[in-house]
């Protein structure tokens, strides 16, 4: 009670900040302006800048003087800290502070409903409801005082808070931390920043965009939009381009939740000279050479992951490598960051509670970030990214938010005193408290007792011992006033006393279990007592620093820790299947030079280059799989039955362990298309499976521009429970087709004119594939809608180039052969659909027969390690011949793909893109053995069972560190699996 | 040549009004000797220039050309060709459903959570078309297996040329199949799951669960109850022995959990089915002698950490520690896909298995799991003459190309709707 007296009286002497104009009722008008003066303290004015044994003068919340010399005027209160440090309050630059509940009204967060929507739920607005430029929170927000009072406790001064919700999300709030003013002081900025992320908004169920791609093409479409907006070109109102139009100017955050992401963000904002400040992952260490090339500003959450509880050895096997990793590697993150030059700030975001920040930036020095980054990262570096020069530094002008501390900051042992906002005193731990710490002789009632006090400040506490045994007490110090209870088989004895510092003496009354007063005293013991007030008891919890496992690419069980570098590579004397005309040479060397086929021919001369004896063995060009769905972090942007503006370029994921199990199976290119969940698909991408690459650098240069279109019962949602859009029958799908070309063409004609007109991507992309720039491989399987796009197709004067799947291609072949289209199709798959049921193994061969150019495709992740086995299929069934079987998994699909001119054959020129076999390629015995790409071997057996052993031993080494932080009593986590997603042509995201 | 071209006009003179499926073989009336061909007995065997006899159904001799011995009825020349005993698909679902999308085909997952009393074979469709797609592949006989609840029903085993279900079982009502709950479960992603699997806490609750429904169905049939109730009868042959647990099972402790609670309740005969971890537990399985069917090799390792052939090389490892191994057929596209056993067995051959022990997976193994090789499996005398004649190597897809099959001594066709469209297509450009 008294201490809620304490309080309630400092609020009440601190809360007279009502404007200056408002009238008063209360009593006469009073204005507090009283001049501070801290003397005698280490100050840090800035990170960097540190002024010892200086004072700090402030007056109406804000510095007025700063210096080792400071004239301090007459009616100054002075405070004088010495032995204390001052720092500048920090600055929490991310946060949903005083919003965090206005994100849950409305919505249906975290869960969607079972109907797709497919409108927008407002008017007057973008016509995607997950486009909120137009937020402004100012109205939901409410000074959260809780919240307030955790972040004030860790040094905090400022927030920078928004409403996260949306793809845009509108303007943010910077807020002083001052509880015991209002907002009309603490609002700092109200437009402190425009914020972005990939995620939609709880507000609304409107199903686009549902992927990663769709977000990426969206947030693209709302910068033309906007730009076509501000030249005035729309007829109709929309606030939220006005808005985003408004907030051009503002600092852009963007939230990210991975490094992936974070790359994404930044590619998005390049096109359109926007450079995003990023909130990032944690993880930035596994691809910190591609987060520095974004020569963006980061905002790093500082939060780490709980070791896995690995004593059950059972759940332990099913935690990856890559999750282990994590939680060894995580602590380096900052330290990496900061020694790789990128400029950050640092959030606590995504802590559930606040009091593990302090602990987490411990560690965080403790793994080799250094101090002052970590105090530039709190305060200067924040305020720059939010072009706030009077926060974050006690510069003179400055605002008057400063911590004050009993010493370094970031050491354990630190406390923090008080913090001071906006020239207000907030007290965390009282600096004026006694210390009574030490060992006393506590007489009472003619009995002696050892008491010991421990602690720091309000929480010092005292036990008490009688001939060396515990004797059950209660102690409590507060204000200088002492309480102890002594409990002796049930007789009490209260005391209650003053400290009388001088004469290191407490005293007062004491009363017995029958209320009988009496008195009580404690004398403090001198000397020999000092060392043993320090027991080193806390060593147990002490946290060690522990061996950081190195980083692979990508960073878990078989990554490459270097990337595999060009060779000369001679194979001698081994079976080549060329998949040219050549046919099949026995014995025969090949030379790899440059990343290129330079030589093919008998006796070759090795030279330099690095010789492997093919003897027994055989040599063929990498397999290409020309539909496959690795390797991506979305498939589908199925809730618009067209998504020609999105692209799976934007969305490949060079950390899929299937890339390296695909080149594993001698696969070494794959076309990851877009899926079938609407009649216009995205666009491709086509990568090498160059595993450990990032996704940039697996693209194809110059790729060849695909496409992927769908039919049939896919795209009318034959099976789909969730929602009605059109087409539902064959026949809409046809007139989807026209529909969007028809206004493709009017489209091109405007843009071809030179008038203005409005940037669409989806536009764009169409205009191409009517002007033979850009291929479509469409998904298909009954012969009335292949013949049917192949119609659409001439109609608008183009060629079809590729129909994949095509399981009734066999009964059109002819007409395919005159449209000009090419067949890549299954080995075996029936069955397992109604279209499918005519789907027969022998089709391959039949379009083979009738000159169509036929491809073997996966479709399946598992099936494309090991497509030189589906090729076989087509000798069994139709009885093709092994030459051309083997083309349809090599130079077919390349000619397909409009690559055979790189890739496809072993021909001299073409990209050294090789797998060394050893058995006949299509035998079911047969195993790779090298797979080389460009030259550069990316798998090799012999490699592969050492990597084998090096996860079993790295797995062992990283659950003995788990299990000793478990045995130091650190906090753990669950085990956990990883779910991750098989990716096909109806995969929803 | 002649043959072909009889095919043909016998496809052309069907026309149009095809009868989707092929006419069963009638008994067989006259022998056949098969003469010159590499013969795998599946047991392991294998005769060179081999002389197999068949008369009435069954296997009569089965040995060396060179014995002096009169061949009996037609004489096949197999010179260069390889004999099989017809490949058995032990799990399988075939007949159960026709295409998988589409509902009103599907018999294969009855609701409920025990289902021991729900019976696969009568809605075994005789004329399925995915059914008659498999003997061109070598799979000539199958155990129909339900799928779903906890306990999923009892199955049967057929072969693959009849008119209807009652003339395809070889073995009637020969295991109930139960799917072992899993320890772990996941939040689903798109309603607030992080997309991970943990400890489920209702796993042991699900133990105690199967624990009393089968204590409580012995204890029933230990009595007389009043009242019949119909699955605890169907639990009958578990206890008696005359029936097989099958338990369907991937996880190490859940393997472990299955087995030995199954022997505390006194379940004789128990076969692990799937077994995806049952390498890490292959001790207890060569403990209590429990064979297992393991799936396809062809699917992804199950973890991030695991080599690329995980899959692959389970078979090996089982098969040297002495466990009986056998392959099934269970999962996505299951039905259409059990053609491709052969091939899975060649994999497995590929990654360390002597070949003629993956090939017993698919003959001797399937058949001893499944309780029929007292008539099945080999090619020995006094068995069903169920067996096929390939160019090559029946496990890989290049060299298998089976010219000749035969059930029970019936010389079976190998047309299928599949030939049928190519023969009508091809032919289609061809006369153009």
């Amino acid at each position: 009670m008294r201490k809620l007296l304490f309080f309630f009286s400092l609020f009440v002497a601190f809360s007279m900040h009502s404007q200056d104009y408002f009238p008063t009722d209360s009593g006469v008008k009073t204005t507090e302006n009283t001049t501070f003066a801290f003397t005698n303290a280490t100050i840090y004015v800035t990170h960097n800048k540190v002024v010892k044994k200086g004072t700090l003068l402030i007056k109406d919340g804000k510095v007025l003087s700063i210096g080792k010399s400071v004239k301090i005027p007459s009616g100054t209160k002075t405070i004088d800290l010495s032995g204390k440090t001052i720092y500048p309050s920090f600055i929490e630059i991310y946060s949903d502070f005083g919003l965090a509940n206005s994100n849950r009204q409305g919505g249906q967060a975290g869960f969607r409903s079972r109907t797709r929507q497919y409108e927008a739920t407002r008017e007057g607005y973008y016509w995607n409801d997950h486009i909120r430029p137009e937020t402004n929170p100012i109205s939901d927000f409410k000074f959260d005082s809780k919240k307030a009072k955790d972040l004030i406790n860790a040094g905090f001064g400022v927030v920078n808070t928004h409403l996260n919700d949306g793809i845009v999300q509108g303007n943010g709030l910077l807020i002083a931390l001052n509880p015991n003013s209002s907002d009309a002081y603490r609002i700092l900025d109200t437009k402190s920043a425009q914020y972005l992320s990939f995620n939609k908004s709880s507000k609304s169920n409107q199903a686009y965009p549902s992927s990663r791609m769709g977000a990426m093409a969206l947030l693209r479409q709302v910068y033309n939009d906007a730009d076509w907006y501000a030249k005035g070109n729309m007829k109709n109102k929309d606030l939220s381009l006005e808005a985003f139009n408004a907030n051009k100017n503002l600092h852009q955050i963007f939230e990210t939740s991975n490094v992936l992401d974070a790359l994404r963000a930044d590619k998005v904002g390049d096109e359109f000279g926007v450079q995003y400040t990023i909130v990032g992952s944690g993880k930035e260490f596994e691809r910190i050479n591609d987060i520095k090339a974004t020569n963006a500003n980061f905002i790093i959450p500082i939060n780490f992951s709980a070791a896995f509880d690995v004593s059950n050895p059972l759940l332990t096997e099913h935690i990856s490598l890559g999750d282990m990793r994590r939680w060894n590697q995580e602590p380096t993150n900052l330290s990496v960051l900061s020694k790789n030059g990128i400029n950050f700030a640092l959030t606590t975001h995504t802590l559930k509670s606040i009091n593990a920040f302090h602990k987490n930036i411990q560690k965080a020095i403790k793994y080799g970030f250094d101090k002052e980054k970590a105090l530039e990262a709190l305060t200067t570096i924040p305020a720059n990214i939010l072009g706030n020069s009077s926060i974050g530094n006690l510069n003179t002008g400055s605002y008057a938010n400063f911590i004050i501390t009993s010493g370094d900051v970031f050491d354990p042992k630190t406390t923090i005193h008080e913090n001071w906002v906006q020239g207000d005193k907030n007290v965390i731990n009282d600096m004026n408290i006694k210390d009574i710490t030490g060992d006393y002789m506590l007489t009472v009632n003619d009995e002696n007792y050892d008491l010991s006090i421990t602690g720091k400040g309000a929480k010092q506490s005292g036990s008490i011992k009688k001939d060396g045994k515990k004797v059950n007490a209660k102690f409590s110090f507060a204000d200088d006033w002492v309480t102890i209870t002594l409990n002796e088989e049930d007789k009490y004895t209260r005391m209650l006393g003053k400290v009388i510092n001088a004469s290191n003496v407490m005293q007062g009354d004491a009363f017995d279990t029958k209320g009988d007063k009496t008195s009580w005293s404690a004398s403090k013991k001198v000397a020999a007592t000092e060392t043993k007030g320090k027991p080193a008891k806390k060593g147990g919890k002490k946290e060690k620093v522990l061996t950081v496992v190195p980083v692979s690419y990508p960073n878990i069980g078989f990554g490459n820790y270097t990337q595999p570098k060009t060779q000369t590579i001679l194979v001698k004397n081994v079976t080549v299947w060329t998949s040219e005309d050549e046919g099949i040479l026995e014995n025969t060397d090949v030379l790899l030079k440059n990343g290129k086929i330079t030589k093919i021919g008998k006796g070759l001369s090795a030279g330099g280059a690095t010789v492997i004896d093919g003897t027994g063995k055989h040599l063929t060009a990498g397999i290409i799989d020309e539909h496959s769905h690795i390797a991506a972090s979305s498939i589908n942007e199925g809730a618009q039955n067209s998504s020609a503006e999105v692209t799976i370029e934007d969305v490949v994921d060079p950390n899929d362990i299937n890339i390296y199990r695909n080149i594993s199976g001698g696969t070494t290119t794959s076309q990851i298309l877009h899926g079938s969940a609407n009649p216009i698909g995205g666009r491709s991408a086509i990568i090498k499976l160059k595993w450990g690459e990032n996704a940039e650098e697996m693209i194809y240069d110059n790729s060849p521009k695909f496409i992927k279109f769908a039919l049939g019962e896919n795209v009318k949602q034959s099976r789909s429970t969730n929602g009605t859009r059109f087409p539902q029958t064959r026949m809409g799908v046809e007139q989807v087709f026209i529909d969007y070309f028809t206004r493709a063409e009017e489209y091109d004609a405007l843009k071809k004119s030179g008038k203005p007109y409005r940037k669409d991507a989806e536009m764009e992309t169409l205009a191409e594939i009517i002007n033979s720039e850009r291929y479509i491989s469409c998904h298909s399987y009954v012969q009335s809608e292949i013949n049917m796009l192949m119609k659409v197709a001439e109609k608008f004067g183009f060629t079809i180039n590729t129909f994949t799947h095509i399981l009734e291609g066999y009964k059109v072949a002819d007409k395919m052969k005159e449209h000009g289209v090419g067949g890549s199709t299954f080995s075996d798959w029936w069955a397992y659909k109604y279209e499918v049921n005519d789907a027969i193994p022998y089709n391959a061969a039949i379009m083979h027969d009738a000159g169509v150019t036929v491809a073997i495709n996966s479709d399946d992740r598992e099936m494309s390690r090991r497509l030189n086995q589906e090729a076989a299929k087509t000798v069994k069934y139709g009885g093709m011949t092994e030459l051309e079987a083997w083309k349809m998994v090599t130079i077919n699909p390349a000619k397909l793909l409009h690559i055979d001119d790189r890739v496809g054959s072993i021909k001299v020129g073409k990209d050294a893109d090789v797998v060394l076999w050893s058995d006949h390629p299509m035998s079911i015995y047969a195993k790779v053995e090298k797979t080389i790409i460009e030259g550069k071997v990316f798998f090799d057996r012999n490699e592969d069972i050492k990597k084998r052993e090096a996860i079993k031993e790295e797995r062992s080494k990283l659950i003995n560190m788990m299990l000793q932080e478990k045995i130091g009593g650190a906090k753990t986590q669950t085990p956990r699996k990883r779910i991750d997603i098989d990716f096909h042509c109806d995969t929803e995201i | 040549m002649k043959k072909i071209i009889y095919s043909l006009l016998f496809t052309f003179l069907l026309g149009n009004s095809i009868i989707a499926q092929q006419t069963p073989a009638d008994k067989q009336t006259a022998d056949y000797s098969i003469e010159g061909a590499t013969a795998h007995l599946g047991n392991g065997e294998v005769i060179e220039n081999s002389l197999i006899m068949f008369s009435e159904g069954k296997i009569v001799f089965a040995g060396s050309a060179n014995a002096k011995i009169a061949r009996r009825g037609t004489v096949i020349n197999a010179k260069g060709k390889h004999v099989y005993p017809g490949f058995i698909a032990a799990n399988a679902s075939l007949g159960l459903v026709e295409i998988d999308a589409v509902k009103a085909s599907d018999d294969e997952d009855e609701i409920g959570t025990n289902n021991p009393h729900i019976r696969s074979l009568i809605a075994y469709n005789a004329e399925s078309k995915v059914v008659e797609s498999m003997r061109p592949n070598g799979v000539l006989m199958a155990q129909i297996t339900p799928r779903g609840g906890l306990i999923s029903g009892t199955s049967s085993i057929v072969q693959l040329d009849a008119w209807n279900w009652e003339d395809a079982a070889i073995k009637v009502d020969d295991a109930i199949h139960m799917n072992w709950p899993g320890s772990l479960s996941s939040g689903r992603r798109r309603f607030g799951g992080d997309g991970t699997l943990k400890p489920d806490p209702n796993y042991p609750k699900s133990i105690a669960g199967i624990k009393t429904y089968f204590s409580n169905a012995k204890t029933y049939l230990a009595g007389n109850a009043e009242k019949k109730h119909l699955p605890y009868e169907a639990t009958k042959g578990l206890f008696d022995g005359t029936q097989k647990l099958f338990i369907h099972v991937n996880g190490q402790k859940e393997i472990t959990d299955a087995i030995t609670i199954s022997k505390e309740l006194g379940i004789e005969k128990v076969v692990i089915v799937k077994g995806g971890d049952a390498d890490k537990v292959a001790d207890l399985l060569v403990k209590y002698n429990i064979p297992i069917i393991l799936e396809r090799p062809h699917r992804n390792p199950s973890s991030e950490d695991d080599a690329y052939d995980s899959t692959y090389t389970i078979a090996k490892i089982l098969t040297e520690k002495g466990i009986t191994v056998g392959l099934g057929m269970e999962g996505s596209m299951e039905r259409m896909n059990t053609r491709n056993l052969p091939f899975y067995a060649g994999t497995f051959a590929a990654h360390g298995l002597e070949k003629e022990e993956a090939l017993k997976l698919l003959t001797f193994n399937n058949a001893k799991i499944l309780g029929i090789d007292d008539f099945a499996g080999t090619l020995e005398v006094g068995k069903d003459a169920t067996l096929f004649i390939s160019e090559g190597d029946a496990l890989d897809m290049r060299t298998n190309i089976i010219s000749n099959a035969f059930i029970q001594g019936r010389k079976i066709s190998l047309e299928t709707h599949q030939t049928k469209l190519w023969k009508r297509y091809s032919n289609k450009y061809k006369t153009k």
